[in-house]
Order: structure tokens, then C-alpha cells, then sequence
């Protein structure tokens, strides 16, 4: 009996908070499907909507050039995760497998350079690329974030798993270093290499201030900084259900990409995520 | 020889990279915090100093920012860190409709900070046409109509810190559900053949046993919290100043860019400040850890 009570304590909280993180995305939903007219009149905003249009969505792609910073943001995720993969693994064969002087040095060096606060080096960041004139362009806001320190140590651990024994029989072999980092080692680290991009997608698609220092052209806006502008421009302000509209195409991408790698993306956050 | 040219040659990009994006940056923004009277039109200074630092101190802007985040930092860290050691216990004691608890907490994670923090603007802000959701609702059981974001400062705030919270508890819960699934099961077995009482096994096992986890997001989550501003961003829109509502690190980026912009100096000597006042924080969190947390 004692249990059962303690029981229904603990689903009655864990409700709570679950309701708490649910709302928001059941209220943009909501909102997004009111008409603008039937949204204003109500005092007491209704908890259904009686009769559901898609003309925010529509109103969302046609009014605010939504499809552009959706595209924008797309090329910046895609751009700099790809170059990102090439530095990092490049780097972590390196320091993993190859032999060079200086190396323990390096290595320490570079993982120094995991303490610094993007804030402290992205005013210099900032100066550099205006003065290189490449304000408002794509190799603007991606240089800046490719390299990853972190995701070159957690890649770096899990090559040196890899027994140096299997690298051995491949240089008897007469197989070439990229032929054995394309071949053997990228293959066996796959799960490390699919986490690291997953955590940077997440952090492409929802990077706000580098691209609202290094963007004022509307052409080159991400999606954060196009609802940003939607929030205080758009729509003629007070259509609240076409931005709700917005915010919804907006947060699904991410939305299924985590319904559909949820264990890859916990298991990756746990072993490197930091926000918060 | 040739495997040197190989190892420096796959290095090559990383360097690259780092020197110009932050190695270089760092040695820049001391400088920059030093040169008096930076010109951004002109790149000229007249004078080498402390002036930037003093005017920082002295800006009325600054000090609103750097209460503003004092505030946000000592009510979410404590408040997000105990509510998701509250949920993360409870989560561990079932087994039906686990996976989806879990699976709805994270969610906050990997959504778009400043499309969300929209939506919560909508639900707390006050229109001609609507009190907003949140006022409605504590109106109907009686209490007085408050427009939380252009209001009263303690609104505000409230709004703020409760938005904060919400964006940060994924990584928390999610953190400390596997720190306690990893405690050893042979503990807990000995204590209940002891017929040891349910709140002595928390304080005496379980706390212990994860306190290098607590820790770690205590130290985490006062780095972030410092570094709050995005979230106000999503909230209160680009004017953090005319709401009253800025941080330190929006402080920074106003001095840069913007408005109040083209003042890499002033922007440099805040960073800086910031970049003190977390390392000393998290030295004193450090010291404090070495005397209360339980290492195996």
C-alpha cells in the first residue's frame, strides 16, 4: 500500500516536469494551425484548435524569405561538419599512430587551447573577418568554427584502442598510411566519428551569435538569426500564428534527427556534450 | 623524414586553424584591452593603459549586466542542478514509461534556443489582444495581471531564470540518470539486508557515490551560466540594454557590434573581466570539491 502511494508520487512529479517540456512545443503547434483572425479574438487563448489552416505555414515561407535561411543554414551545417570531419581525423591519426618530434608537446598545447572561452577569441575573430572583407560570405561564418579541439582528443583516444599490431601486418604489407586510415581505421571508429558529427550538426543548426556578428545581409541569415529578424520585423509583428509557423519548421529537422538517432545523440552528448 | 613531412602534413589544417582562430585571438583581445582610444575606422590608439577596464567598470550598462547575471548564475545553477538530482532519482526507481520520460526531457536539448524562447515569449507577454496564457492563469486563482516581459524587473527575471532552467536540465537529467544507473547494485543489497532507512542509503551511498557527477555539473553549470545570453536574446529580442535585462557576454558583443557597436577595446577589457571572474569561481568550486566530494 505504502508503495503504491510512493508510486503515484513519483509518476505525478515526473508528469509535471514532462507536461513542462511538452507545452511549448503543443503551443507552437497549436498556434501555428490558428487562423490570424480566430488567434486575435481570443481573450483566453483555446487549448484546441477548431478549425485548422495551413495558411500560417504558407504566409511563413511566402512573406519572410523563411526557404533561404533554411538553405543558408543547411550549406553552413553541412559545409562545416564536412570540413570539420577532415581537420579532426587528419589530426587525430596524427597525434594517434604517426611518429614525429614534438608530438607530447603539441598534443598539450592543443589541449590547453580547450579552456579558452569562445568569448574571449571572438572579438579578435570578429576584427579578422571584417578586415578580410569576408562579412556576409559562407567562408566567413564557417572558417571560424571547423576546428574542434575536444572531438580531435575523443577521436585520438579511440584510434589508439585500434591494436597497433593490425597497423604493423598492414606496413608489412606494403599498405600506405591513408590507405590504412581509410581502410581500417575510420571504419572500426565509425561510432565515434557518427556521434562527433551528430554533436556538430546540433551545434551548426542552432548557432546564434558568430553568424549575427558576421551577417547583416537578410541572403546570409541561419534560421536563428531569421527568426530573430521574423521576431522583430516580420510578418508585420503581431502575427504571432505565422511566426509559431516559422518555429515549427524550424525546430522539426532536429526534432526527427533526434527521434531517430536518440541513443547515438544521448550516448554522444553524455560523453561530450556541454551546454548548460 | 618522410613520416615527420606525413604527421605535420595532416596537422597542417588543425594548426591552421587554431593559430588564426584562437591562439592568435587570445594574444589580440590582451592587447586590444589595453590600447586606449581604439579607433575601429582608423585602427589607431593613443595610448597604452588600464582606461578600458576602468570605463567598463564604470558603465552604468555594465553593472546592470554583471547583477543581471550574478542573479541568473545563484538561482538556476542550484535550483536546475537540485530538481534534475530530484528527477533523475525518481526516474531511476521505475521501470514503465522510463524510455519515454527520458526521451521527452531531452527534447529541450536539441531544440533551436531562440525559435523556442519565442515560444515562451508568447505564453508570458502581455498584448492588446491577450494577457498572455501564464498571467491568464494566475489570474484565474486570484492573483494580479503581470506582463513578464515588459514589466516589473523581478518578472523578468523570473521568465528568464525559468527559461534558463528549462534549456539546461536535458543535460543535467541525462547526466546524472547515468552516473545512478552505474552505482554498484551490491551497495544497495547490503543496506537493505542492514534494514537501513531509504533517506541514510541516499545520504550515505548514493549521494557519495555520485557526487564527482553533481560536481561536474555545478562547475559546468556555473561556466554556462556566466556565459548566459542567447537565452535573453530569445526572450527580450536584440536591445538586451533598453529591456534591462543584459548580460556580461551580451555586454561584449553590444560593444562590438550593433547599435552601441565599433568599440573592440571596451569589448575585449569585458571579456577579459568575465574570463576572471569564471576561472576564480571555478577555482574556488574546485577547492571546495577537494574537501566535500567522494572520489573512488
Amino acid at each position: 500500500m505504502k508503495n503504491k502511494t510512493r508510486n503515484v508520487i513519483i509518476y505525478a512529479l515526473l508528469s509535471i516536469w514532462a507536461i513542462i517540456v511538452l507545452f511549448p512545443f503543443y503551443w507552437m503547434i497549436l498556434t501555428s494551425i490558428k487562423s490570424y483572425s480566430s488567434y486575435n479574438s481570443e481573450y483566453v487563448p483555446k487549448f484546441i484548435a477548431l478549425s485548422p489552416t495551413v495558411e500560417n505555414y504558407v504566409t511563413a515561407f511566402t512573406a519572410v524569405p523563411l526557404a533561404k535561411y533554411f538553405f543558408n543554414t543547411i550549406v553552413f551545417t553541412v559545409v562545416t561538419t564536412g570540413m570539420m570531419l577532415v581537420v579532426v581525423v587528419l589530426s587525430a591519426f596524427a597525434f594517434a599512430r604517426l611518429d614525429f618530434k614534438g608530438k607530447d608537446l603539441l598534443f598539450s598545447l592543443f589541449l590547453s587551447l580547450m579552456m579558452i572561452p569562445n568569448e574571449l577569441v571572438i572579438i579578435t575573430n570578429f576584427v579578422t573577418i571584417t578586415n578580410l572583407n569576408m562579412r556576409n560570405t559562407f567562408s566567413g561564418l564557417i572558417l571560424p568554427s571547423v576546428t574542434s579541439v575536444f572531438y580531435i582528443y575523443l577521436l585520438k583516444e579511440n584510434f589508439e584502442q585500434i591494436p597497433e599490431n593490425i597497423y604493423k601486418a598492414a606496413k608489412v604489407d606494403g599498405t600506405s598510411d591513408f590507405r590504412y586510415l581509410f581502410r581500417v581505421m575510420i571504419p572500426i571508429s565509425k561510432p565515434t566519428i557518427v556521434t562527433i558529427t551528430i554533436l556538430k550538426v546540433i551545434e551548426c543548426w542552432n548557432s546564434y551569435v558568430w553568424p549575427r556578428l558576421i551577417t547583416d545581409d537578410q541572403n546570409y541569415f541561419l534560421v536563428s538569426n531569421g527568426i530573430q529578424e521574423i521576431r522583430e520585423n516580420g510578418f508585420g509583428r503581431e502575427n504571432v500564428p505565422a511566426m509559431m509557423a516559422a518555429v515549427v519548421v524550424i525546430s522539426v529537422p532536429l526534432v526527427i534527427l533526434f527521434l531517430v538517432f536518440r541513443d547515438k545523440i544521448m550516448e554522444g552528448v553524455a560523453r561530450g556534450g556541454t551546454k548548460g | 623524414m618522410k613520416k615527420n613531412l606525413t604527421a605535420w602534413l595532416c596537422l597542417l589544417p588543425a594548426i591552421l586553424f587554431l593559430g588564426i582562430f584562437m591562439v592568435y585571438p587570445l594574444f589580440d583581445v590582451l592587447v586590444y584591452s589595453f590600447e586606449e582610444g581604439y579607433n575601429f575606422a582608423s585602427q589607431s590608439f593613443w595610448g597604452t593603459g588600464i582606461y578600458n577596464y576602468s570605463y567598463v567598470l564604470h558603465d552604468p550598462f555594465f553593472i546592470q549586466a554583471l547583477k543581471n547575471t550574478f542573479i541568473i548564475v545563484i538561482i538556476t545553477v542550484p535550483l536546475s542542478t537540485g530538481i534534475a538530482l530530484l528527477i533523475s532519482l525518481e526516474l531511476s526507481q521505475i521501470k514503465v514509461l522510463r524510455d519515454f520520460f527520458q526521451t521527452v526531457y531531452f527534447l529541450p536539448y536539441v531544440t533551436n534556443t531562440l525559435a523556442v524562447g519565442l515560444v515562451f515569449m508568447i505564453l508570458f507577454k502581455k498584448t492588446a489582444y491577450s494577457d498572455g496564457l501564464i498571467s491568464i492563469l494566475i489570474q484565474f486563482f486570484g492573483g494580479p495581471s503581470v506582463d513578464f516581459i515588459d514589466g516589473p524587473y523581478a518578472a523578468k527575471m523570473f521568465v528568464m531564470c525559468f527559461y534558463t532552467i528549462w534549456i539546461v536540465m536535458p543535460f543535467k537529467i541525462l547526466i546524472l540518470t547515468s552516473a545512478l544507473a552505474s552505482v554498484n547494485e551490491m551497495y544497495y543489497k547490503a543496506a537493505v539486508v542492514d534494514d537501513t532507512p531509504k533517506w541514510r542509503i541516499f545520504y550515505k551511498i548514493t549521494l557519495p557515490m555520485i557526487s564527482p557527477m553533481v560536481f561536474y555539473l555545478v562547475i559546468t553549470g556555473f561556466i554556462g551560466a556566466f556565459k548566459a545570453y542567447s537565452d535573453e536574446v530569445a526572450l527580450f529580442g536584440t536591445d538586451l540594454n533598453a529591456a534591462g535585462m543584459n548580460t556580461i557576454v551580451g555586454y561584449v558583443y553590444d560593444m562590438l557590434y550593433g547599435n552601441s557597436g565599433g568599440y573592440p577595446s571596451y569589448a575585449s577589457a569585458a571579456a577579459l573581466i568575465l574570463f576572471a571572474i569564471v576561472f576564480t569561481i571555478t577555482t574556488i568550486n574546485l577547492m571546495v570539491s577537494r574537501k566535500t566530494v567522494y572520489y573512488q
